[in-house]
């Protein structure tokens, strides 16, 4: 049987010149990030805005939207956000924190039971009130810092400075362009999104973290090589492993985002892209940038102490 | 060397298969394990067979999370009431007669007591009343609930300490929690879950429940039920209390109770024979049965106030000396009224009002189909996963599957010895563990395939892949680790699920991936004499 060989096994692609490219439409996509965070915002969920979320599935099969639209407005509850998903009869009504406090929340739910109960299952409900919702909001911003914190002392522990630096500078680009997904689809920014966040640090560290692996293993190996071609070496002798893992995520999550259903959806196709933007940036991004940082500047001490490997 | 010795061998196939082994009980409902555990012969010690399983979140199982909270203000509300009561039974006992009576503050009160000889009576008697907090053995040097502070010209003040207010809010807490049991048991739910949360808030997880109005009803009533008589005219000590369905009308009630729900040791619905009304018949204790029938012999003719949760329910006349102890309440309930009334006062009264400040609830469709697709998504995810490794690597390939079932099985098979909880998000963790815990295998193949093509023999590439590839896929999993531990300190309910299933993910792909695939490749190895690598 022929196996597949998704990249060539001795392949000595000029990967260091693909930063002309990269770099701009890296920086390009961070602005706009940071201008569409500003101007159109997350699309934050009730975890983090408070209020009610209401899952109806018709009973009948076919959901009149319009009218529920029309009867939740006279609720007097404020705008309601009402959409249908699926086909089969599927709505979603989402009502903004109520003025009142913790106890006034209660009444939208009750009020819209009364209303749509006969014709509609209540699927999910969910009532997070202002106080949790402002906490929710704390832990998930301290979880996000904790966990860039973390991953600068685990690098500050266990690699060079330079590589360190390469590697945090990958990892704040997967941050920001992760949250530039949730902006550009508008899918609801909600406690599970810091999950996916979190999750992707540790992904975007992973691919980085055995391209470096291998970079620092040459660096001892080959002294004299300059920078650029060292790097080039790491990518290209990694670049099998790095396909080969990114395919299986990959494929892992596309099975998550067709049949995991719709409440973790937006979940996988979130981390799904993350994956793309990890191997990205652990490729054209953190690598180049150690030719800007420069590699071998704290080289001469080190060299002292590393042990050299066997050349066999 | 690529040998290993047989009870290595042995040994690592123990582990392995004790892991699956446990985690055969999450594979059968609740029925197939009891019967499965009774099926036993009796010689069988019970700790030998696997009987914990996974628990099924409320987001899969359906059911409802209603998360309450101690309201602060109105426990002390009731705490500076209460400490009045007491200081003015104490100024009675001294015979101290205040200036302009006791001043509620909102966290204490206040006296002015300008003579300083009654003040140096007084002031003892009030540091009686301010409790140690904690901790007996510190005794006098602990802090003290309430601070007692007097000026020169006489004004006495006492206040709680922060200490004091925490103290009292743990404990309401606590006592709120064994309230909430008790009407919950009442109700005859199967398997509440009810845990504190932080210093003043209470988790309720009931699963299969689809509506908590009624359990939120129930929760949120204080049921405070007092005794007290109607004020008569020019009365003083009065509080103006709202009569039910009277349209707001407020009726005069004296300060003094006579009883109240603590008195009480069993309360029943039931209907007056006369009217046919819904009614709850009540028993008093015995020191509540001498107060009320002391206070009803003593004031015939006038009107009893029934007062619950600071509305007055009902103001029957008293005709009679009621001396047995035992007693109705009736006020124009309806039959569900009338259950959920006793089911409270049988329970008991909260020490304060809680708040619901998060409610989730799923229906069982949704919980269901979220199984269902959750299932589907990890089988699919499997099989492309399976196929495309196959594809690449071949023999080794397979090798590499067979850990990676091996590896969703001890994942299983951990959680359910955690009795971990296993969530919408954990699905969704065990998908994403499947594409990754490959990786291992992954970077040992490619590392394999570069040693032996860069010149060494196969047996020493396999072993120098293993050996190098080590050091990247400790790094490779630690960066994930860090993540995965943040999210589970951080988050609660179905994303903590998710951070257990990956922690879980990362600990057991280090003994498939490593030590399991190792020895596959060991056993092929001395069996096969290969040549060359078969990728």
């Amino acid at each position: 049987m022929r196996l597949l060989r998704i990249w060539p096994e001795h392949s000595h692609f000029d990967f260091m010149r693909l930063r002309r490219y990269s770099f701009p439409l890296s920086a390009f996509m961070s602005v706009l990030t940071v201008v569409l965070l500003m101007t159109i915002g997350l699309n934050f969920g009730i975890d983090f805005r408070g209020g009610t979320l209401m899952e109806l599935q018709a009973k009948s099969g076919h959901a009149d939207v319009a009218k529920i639209r029309k009867s939740s407005e006279s609720f007097g509850f404020g705008d309601v956000e009402v959409q249908e998903f699926g086909t089969a009869g599927g709505v979603s009504l989402r009502f903004a924190i109520q003025p009142g406090g913790e106890a006034a929340q209660s009444a939208v739910v009750q009020k819209a039971r009364d209303t749509f109960s006969n014709e509609y299952e209540f699927r999910r409900v969910e009532t997070v009130g202002p106080r949790v919702s402002g906490e929710l909001v704390q832990s998930g911003t301290i979880g996000i810092i904790l966990a860039v914190i973390a991953v600068l002392f685990y690098l500050w522990f266990r690699f060079e400075r330079e590589l360190a630096l390469g590697a945090i500078i990958g990892t704040l680009h997967d941050i920001v362009l992760t949250i530039g997904f949730f902006v550009v689809t508008q899918h609801e920014f909600n406690m599970t999104s810091i999950a996916a966040i979190l999750t992707i640090v540790g992904y975007s560290l992973n691919e980085t973290v055995v391209v470096f692996d291998r970079t620092r293993e040459l660096m001892r190996r080959y002294k004299t090589m300059p920078t650029k071609e060292l790097l080039n070496l790491s990518i290209n002798t990694t670049m099998s492993r790095t396909v080969m893992t990114s395919a299986t995520t990959a494929l892992s999550l596309l099975a998550l985002v067709i049949f995991g259903g719709r409440a973790i959806e937006s979940f996988a196709q979130v981390m799904l892209s993350g994956v793309a933007i990890c191997t990205y940036s652990a490729i054209f991004i953190s690598s180049p940038m150690l030719i800007y940082i420069g590699l071998r500047s704290s080289e001469p001490a080190k060299a002292l102490e590393g042990k050299v490997a066997p050349a066999e | 060397m690529l040998r290993y010795s047989r009870s290595k061998v042995i040994a690592t196939m123990a582990v392995i298969v004790i892991g699956l082994l446990l985690a055969v009980p999450s594979m059968m409902s609740r029925e197939q394990r009891e019967a499965f555990q009774n099926s036993l012969p009796s010689w069988v010690p019970s700790w030998l067979v696997p009987s914990r399983a996974i628990v099924l979140g409320l987001d899969l199982q359906g059911g409802s999370h209603v998360l309450l909270e101690v309201d602060v203000p109105d426990l002390l509300r009731t705490q500076t009431t209460q400490l009045r009561d007491d200081v003015r039974r104490v100024l009675r006992e001294t015979r101290v007669s205040p200036q302009g009576g006791i001043q509620l503050l909102p966290r204490g009160v206040q006296i002015r007591v300008p003579d300083a000889a009654e003040r140096e009576k007084l002031l003892p008697k009030l540091r009686e009343l301010a409790q140690p907090i904690g901790n007996a053995v510190i005794g006098q040097g602990g802090t003290r609930d309430i601070e007692v502070t007097s000026t020169p010209d006489g004004l006495i003040t006492m206040i709680y300490t922060d200490a004091g207010v925490n103290e009292k809010v743990r404990r309401a807490t606590e006592q709120a929690i064994e309230v909430i049991r008790r009407r919950i048991d009442v109700t005859g739910t199967t398997e509440p879950s009810i845990q504190r949360q932080g210093a003043d808030r209470i988790l309720v997880q009931v699963p299969g429940l689809q509506d908590p109005q009624r359990l939120k009803e129930l929760l949120g009533k204080t049921a405070k039920l007092e005794f007290r008589l109607l004020a008569q005219q020019g009365a003083t000590d009065v509080d103006m209390l709202p009569m039910k369905d009277a349209g707001g009308q407020k009726v005069p009630v004296e300060r003094r109770v006579i009883a109240e729900g603590g008195d009480l040791i069993d309360a029943q619905p039931s209907f007056d024979s006369r009217t046919n009304e819904p009614i709850v018949n009540f028993r008093f204790n015995i020191r509540g049965a001498q107060r009320f029938g002391q206070a009803t012999t003593e004031n015939i003719g006038r009107s009893l106030a029934i007062v619950l949760d600071n509305e007055v329910v009902s103001a029957p006349t008293i005709q009679s000396a009621i001396t047995g102890g035992s007693g109705m309440i009736s006020g124009r309930f309806t039959v569900q009224q009338v259950n959920d009334l006793s089911v409270l006062l049988r329970a008991g009264a909260l020490p304060a009002k809680l708040t619901v400040v998060e409610e989730r609830t799923v229906g069982p469709g949704l919980g269901q189909d979220s199984i269902q697709a959750g299932k589907m998504a990890t089988y699919v995810a499997t099989v492309l996963v399976v196929v495309f490794m196959f594809m690449t690597y071949g023999l080794f390939g397979l090798f590499a599957n067979i850990a990676l079932l091996v590896h969703v099985g001890l994942i299983f098979g951990l959680m359910s010895v955690l009795e971990a909880t296993l969530t919408l998000p954990g699905i969704a963790g065990i998908v994403l563990t499947i594409g990754t815990a490959v990786d291992s295998n992954v970077l040992i193949y490619e590392r394999i395939r570069e040693e032996v093509h860069s010149g060494r023999s196969i047996v020493s590439g396999i072993q120098a892949g293993f050996e190098r590839a080590f050091a990247t896929i400790v790094d490779s999993n630690s960066t994930m680790a860090i993540a995965a531990v943040i999210l589970f300190f951080l988050g609660s309910g179905p994303v903590r699920g998710f951070a257990v299933v990956f922690i879980l993910g990362i600990l057991t792909t280090v003994i498939t991936a490593v030590t399991l695939t190792r020895m596959m490749i060991a056993v092929w190895y001395h069996w096969a004499r290969p040549k060359a690598l078969p990728f």
